[in-house]
């Protein structure tokens, strides 16, 4: 009953959506203020709807309700309970409602909150909100019905794929989902001022927030997968350039972009065309993140739920709304006058050559990720595009960035003197200088990579100190302390994600650079030494988890002979699945994880054991976490909640 | 779905990549297995290199490989010698023949263009046109003046 009435809340959400598409659009064109006021209701019962419909799926996986085709094809009654939670969107149905309950999501907090937005701009940036919700019901309701039931229920349900099993991965697409649809918001006021045909800083002010949320999520979901590949594939790799691993990166370098450029056009009115532009491009990369993990077209290790049919559903949607959006620019791109003028040494510059980098290395993520395709059909090559690619063709623009990013925080608005710039710098270049040397100190004797990767980290991370620093102004130690700890909520969030991002190049770079492995047949009792560890394989037992089977291994890491810790690498076996799985054993730490990965029972007797020590592999994670705390502190500031619509404050509608 | 879970379990079956009994005693020698294998694809995985993989077909190529080094091949031999057998489609880096120049040069193209265009139109405003008057309003100007 429940799951009928759920069916029924979202088919009424679809029609809610469509009467929120039309009804506002028109009333804002005819100026009829009551068809406007339909908006705000309407995405209210929209976000209801869904969220019921997303409630009454969630019920009948806690049930374990096996009369529900979607609930036996990824559930199992054994499952603990928080994966039969996250089961509800480890699949397609599942997955795609919560998109749509996001999209309502953002759609009702844009009716909630936008109380300051002109009564027209915001009846359009709903309808525009609403229309993606059209045609994402339609695909769900017509191509993949989460409500379907089975005539003849059976006993217990296929459980879920084993690898998504995993508390890293029950919050991945959570995450991951709220960033991509959050971009959504910044499409819909782009269309929407694409259709006013105006542009300016209060616009800007108010996509900023949105834009900042949505880059915020798409970071902790990507670093979430990121640090789930890291310790459950296997391998220790913590990035594979895999096709879905790129459909998320490329959204979040747009979107690093976007917030960008809409600050110049925030502060200075100019850069109009470009930011509505790349807003555009920053959900018609979520939307193509989409139909990637989707369609299965560029097949990858994440193929967990694809179907080629469906995919050329969103092929369409992807087409009406990127080429429809785009056609619209292209007719009224015309209509934003840029005001501000300024130098080619100013922070506006910087801003640009930030957004230029940025593109283009979307551009090659891009084009290495959908090459095979267009080889294949185009030229006829079968070919691969994999990590040496990327890592060869990605990196020196990312380089580029890194390096411009401290000089471009410090510029003035306007027109900048380089020499007062260099010498502000200063702390920051002798950070990286001494990284530098410390660096070729180690000695990795592999490549000049790890030092320079090193140095340029600090480079970045000094450069974000530096900011906070300039910013508190001139005079005594103490005083700039205090001022500095007064600085606005917006300047400290700055310097904590270009610091973080600072961190994050650290860790890859020492990760990298100084990583050992080390394989071999390991009887039980068997020590051997990796850097300046001693492990010892202490014992093999086969035991029962609540639905695997697992063969654990107790080994122990010694540090000049003193107990550091014990690790329990474990190989798991889902039977209901049929699939195997690699649990590491890890004893992380800030400088340095242990990493110990059991294999195979040898036929001459003995284990097949890899241990690997990874330097540094915790501060890309962390580097994740401050870049995603500072995106956090950021909305915290006065000036953005007042510009997302906060009710105390009165809005100031002119710019600055 | 008994086949793409017979699939899932290949490709999820991460455990073992490179097998103990297959490592070169010779640290330099093994490096540079280990390099090549890396940029090597498993003909039969999703996306990943013969490195990673634990299918049978890797386990064969990087004894291959491992062989061919052994025999005192160098890299670029060994790579092409696993290329004549199953195509470019295994090189996880495509080389710069023909079209593939489209996938080396696209990005680079964009820089050099969104930088110019970008450059030209920031000098141009910084000149300021629209900072000073045109000639017309340079007229209006002086006739408003003397009046």
């Amino acid at each position: 009953m429940l799951i009928e009435l759920g069916h029924f809340a979202l088919i009424l959400a679809f029609v809610t959506a469509i009467v929120q598409m039309v009804v506002p659009l028109i009333g804002a064109q005819k100026n009829w203020r009551g068809w406007m006021a339909v908006a705000e209701p309407a995405a209210t019962a929209q976000f209801l709807l869904t969220g019921f419909a997303f409630a009454a799926l969630t019920a009948a996986f806690v049930t374990s309700d096996f009369s529900v085709a979607l609930v036996v094809a990824n559930s199992h009654s054994l499952k603990p309970m928080l994966y039969k939670v996250s089961g509800v969107w480890g699949n397609h149905e599942g997955s795609l409602l919560l998109w749509l309950l996001i999209l309502a999501g953002f759609g009702a907090c844009a009716a909630w909150f936008g109380g300051d937005l002109p009564e027209k701009l915001r009846a359009r940036v709903l309808a525009v909100q609403a229309s993606i919700g059209v045609a994402f019901y339609a695909f769900l309701l017509f191509t993949s019905n989460p409500f379907l039931r089975v005539a003849v229920p059976p006993f217990d349900g296929q459980d879920l794929n084993p690898l998504l099993q995993d508390p890293g991965l029950a919050f991945h697409p959570p995450f991951l989902y709220l960033g991509y649809v959050g971009l959504s918001m910044s499409f819909s006021f782009a269309v929407a001022a694409l259709i006013e045909g105006r542009v300016d800083a209060a616009w800007a002010r108010w996509v900023r927030p949105w834009t900042l949320a949505a880059w915020l999520f798409l970071t902790i979901g990507i670093a979430l997968g990121s640090w789930w590949a890291y310790y459950e594939l296997g391998w220790g790799g913590f990035w594979f350039w895999d096709p879905v691993e790129n459909a998320s990166f490329m959204p979040w370098l747009f979107a690093a972009a976007l917030l960008h450029s809409a600050i110049v056009t925030e502060k200075r009115e100019a850069l109009k065309s470009w930011t509505v532009l790349l807003a555009i491009l920053a959900f018609s990369f979520s939307l193509l993140g989409t139909f990637i993990v989707r369609s299965g077209v560029l097949t990858s290790v994440h193929a967990f739920a694809n179907d080629p049919e469906r995919g050329v559903f969103i092929l369409a949607i992807l087409a009406v709304f990127t080429g429809g959006a785009l056609t619209l620019y292209a007719a009224r791109a015309h209509a934003m006058q840029a005001k501000g003028v300024f130098g080619l040494v100013s922070r506006e510059s910087a801003l640009v050559a930030n957004n230029v980098l940025l593109a283009v290395s979307a551009l090659v993520v891009f084009v290495g990720t959908v090459w095979p395709l267009v080889a294949e059909m185009a030229f006829g090559r079968v070919l691969s595009v994999g990590p040496p690619f990327f890592d060869a063709a990605f990196t020196p623009f990312f380089v580029a960035l890194a390096l411009l990013l401290p000089l471009g925080t410090l510029m003035a608005w306007k027109r900048s003197q380089g020499g007062r710039l260099m010498r502000q710098l200063m702390p920051a270049l002798a950070l990286a200088a001494a990284l530098l040397l410390l660096g070729y100190a180690l000695g990795s004797g592999r490549s000049a990579f790890g030092p320079l990767g090193l140095a340029l980290g600090g480079w970045v991370l000094g450069g974000a100190m530096v900011d906070l620093w300039a910013r508190a102004g001139r005079g005594a130690v103490a005083a700039r302390l205090g001022r500095m700890r007064r600085l606005p909520r917006a300047d400290w969030g700055r310097a904590l994600a270009h610091g973080g991002l600072g961190v994050t190049i650290i860790g890859i770079s020492g990760l990298l650079a100084w990583q050992r492995e080390d394989i071999r047949v390991a009887e039980i009792g068997d020590s051997w030494t990796l850097g300046r560890y001693e492990i010892t394989l202490q014992a093999v037992r086969e035991t029962e988890g609540p639905n695997y089977l697992t063969t654990m291994a107790e080994m122990s890491v010694q540090a000049n002979g003193r107990e550091v810790a014990t690790l329990y690498p474990e190989k798991r076996f889902y039977p209901v699945a049929g699939m195997p799985t690699t649990e590491a054993g890890i004893d992380g730490g800030l400088w340095r994880d242990v990493y110990l990965v059991i294999g195979d029972p040898q036929d001459g007797g003995g284990w097949a054991v890899r241990s690997h020590l990874k330097p540094m592999a915790a501060w890309i994670w962390l580097g994740g976490i401050l870049m995603a705390l500072g995106g956090v502190v950021s909305l915290t500031d006065r000036r953005m909640r007042v510009a997302a619509g906060a009710r105390r404050a009165p809005a100031p509608v002119a710019a600055e | 779905m008994k086949r793409l879970a017979l699939i899932l379990a290949l490709i999820a079956a991460p455990a073992f990549a490179v097998e103990p009994d297959e490592v070169l005693d010779d640290p330099a020698l093994e490096a540079r297995a280990r390099e090549i294998s890396a940029g090597l694809r498993c003909p039969v995985c999703r996306n990943e290199s013969i490195d990673e993989s634990n299918a049978g077909v890797s386990r064969d190529l990087r004894l291959y490989v491992r062989e061919r080094l052994l025999a005192g091949d160098s890299d670029t031999e060994v790579v092409r010698a696993v290329v004549d057998r199953y195509g470019e489609y295994v090189l996880l880096k495509p080389d710069t023949s023909g079209a593939n120049l489209i996938l080396w040069l696209a990005a680079p193209a964009l820089l050099v263009l969104a930088g110019g265009v970008a450059f030209i139109s920031i000098r141009r405003r910084a000149s300021g046109p629209e900072d000073r008057l045109s000639e017309e309003e340079e007229a209006r100007l002086r006739d408003l003046l003397d009046r």
